[in-house]
């Protein structure tokens, strides 16, 4: 979660670049970025398993972002040897990101727990089916998350 | 066992996808909460649940999922059909709660992810 990807980011800019404005207003439209970006990966003839990892680290990302955060953008690239996905928003940050990571810490109120989500197990779902995940977040400012599943 | 037969089984309604009801499962999942759903739930083709947004339509496609049960009575609106229209999911509605809908599938032959790994 230390590593730093910024590196990989900026290589990530010679492959494809998909982009999304993610909506934080319309919970019902929520993930609808993270299906575009499956049905894509499949037109590139990415792995299944692959395809399923990247979708559902985004897809939880995208909601997590709804919930959170008021929307914010995802960019996801990719090129031969991985694919790297960075969500960022402008949302209040996460104070206690160790906290935030252990499976069934939750800040989600009841309204999203009756929607099916909010049950803290988000963001370990994110490091759960990536390779690299790194977070910076500053309370007040926003948080930017990037992951890595390798090719 | 093909999704006519879970149709039978729990005396079911088909909202759409009749096309791929002779498609075959082979272990299916029960949950209310869509976030475990996410975590826990591997190769699993059918998800019953009593919730109904469109995001339990996104979570299945997320899963590669290809059918979803509503249990209870629960009635898929319409934005969540288009949504599995699109999809290809199969949607059916039946009014067996979902411990008496998992179990008829369950004894029928229809396992849960553990056992199809044993």
């Amino acid at each position: 979660m230390s590593t730093d990807l910024s590196e990989t980011v900026r290589c990530m800019t010679e492959g494809l670049q998909f982009h999304f404005d993610v909506d934080g207003d319309n919970f019902t439209s929520a993930g609808q970025a993270s299906v575009q970006v499956k049905k894509n990966l499949r037109q590139l003839g990415i792995p299944p398993e692959t395809i399923r990892r990247v979708s559902i680290a985004m897809y939880e990302g995208e909601i997590n972002m709804v919930i959170h955060a008021g929307g914010g953008t995802a960019d996801v690239y990719v090129n031969e040897s991985s694919i790297v996905i960075v969500l960022d928003d402008t949302g209040p940050g996460i104070p206690n990101i160790e906290q935030a990571m252990q499976e069934g810490f939750s800040t989600a109120p009841d309204t999203i727990r009756s929607l099916g989500f909010g049950a803290g197990m988000g963001l370990p779902n994110m490091k759960r089916y990536t390779d690299e995940m790194q977070i910076e977040s500053t309370v007040g400012v926003g948080t930017k998350i990037t992951m890595k599943v390798n090719l | 066992m093909k999704i006519s037969q879970i149709k039978e089984l729990l005396d079911a309604q088909v909202v759409c996808g009749e096309e791929n009801l002779s498609k075959h499962v082979y272990s299916a999942c029960g949950s209310d909460m869509m976030s475990d759903v996410l975590a826990y739930v591997k190769d699993q083709a059918v998800l019953l649940t009593g919730l109904v947004n469109a995001q339990v339509v996104r979570t299945a496609e997320m899963m590669d999922m290809i059918c979803i049960v509503f249990v209870r009575s629960k009635q898929p609106t319409k934005e969540m059909i288009e949504l599995a229209k699109e999809q290809g999911l199969v949607l059916l509605t039946t009014k067996k709660r979902m411990y008496e809908a998992c179990g008829k599938l369950y004894v029928n032959g229809l396992v849960g992810n553990g056992e199809m790994h044993d």
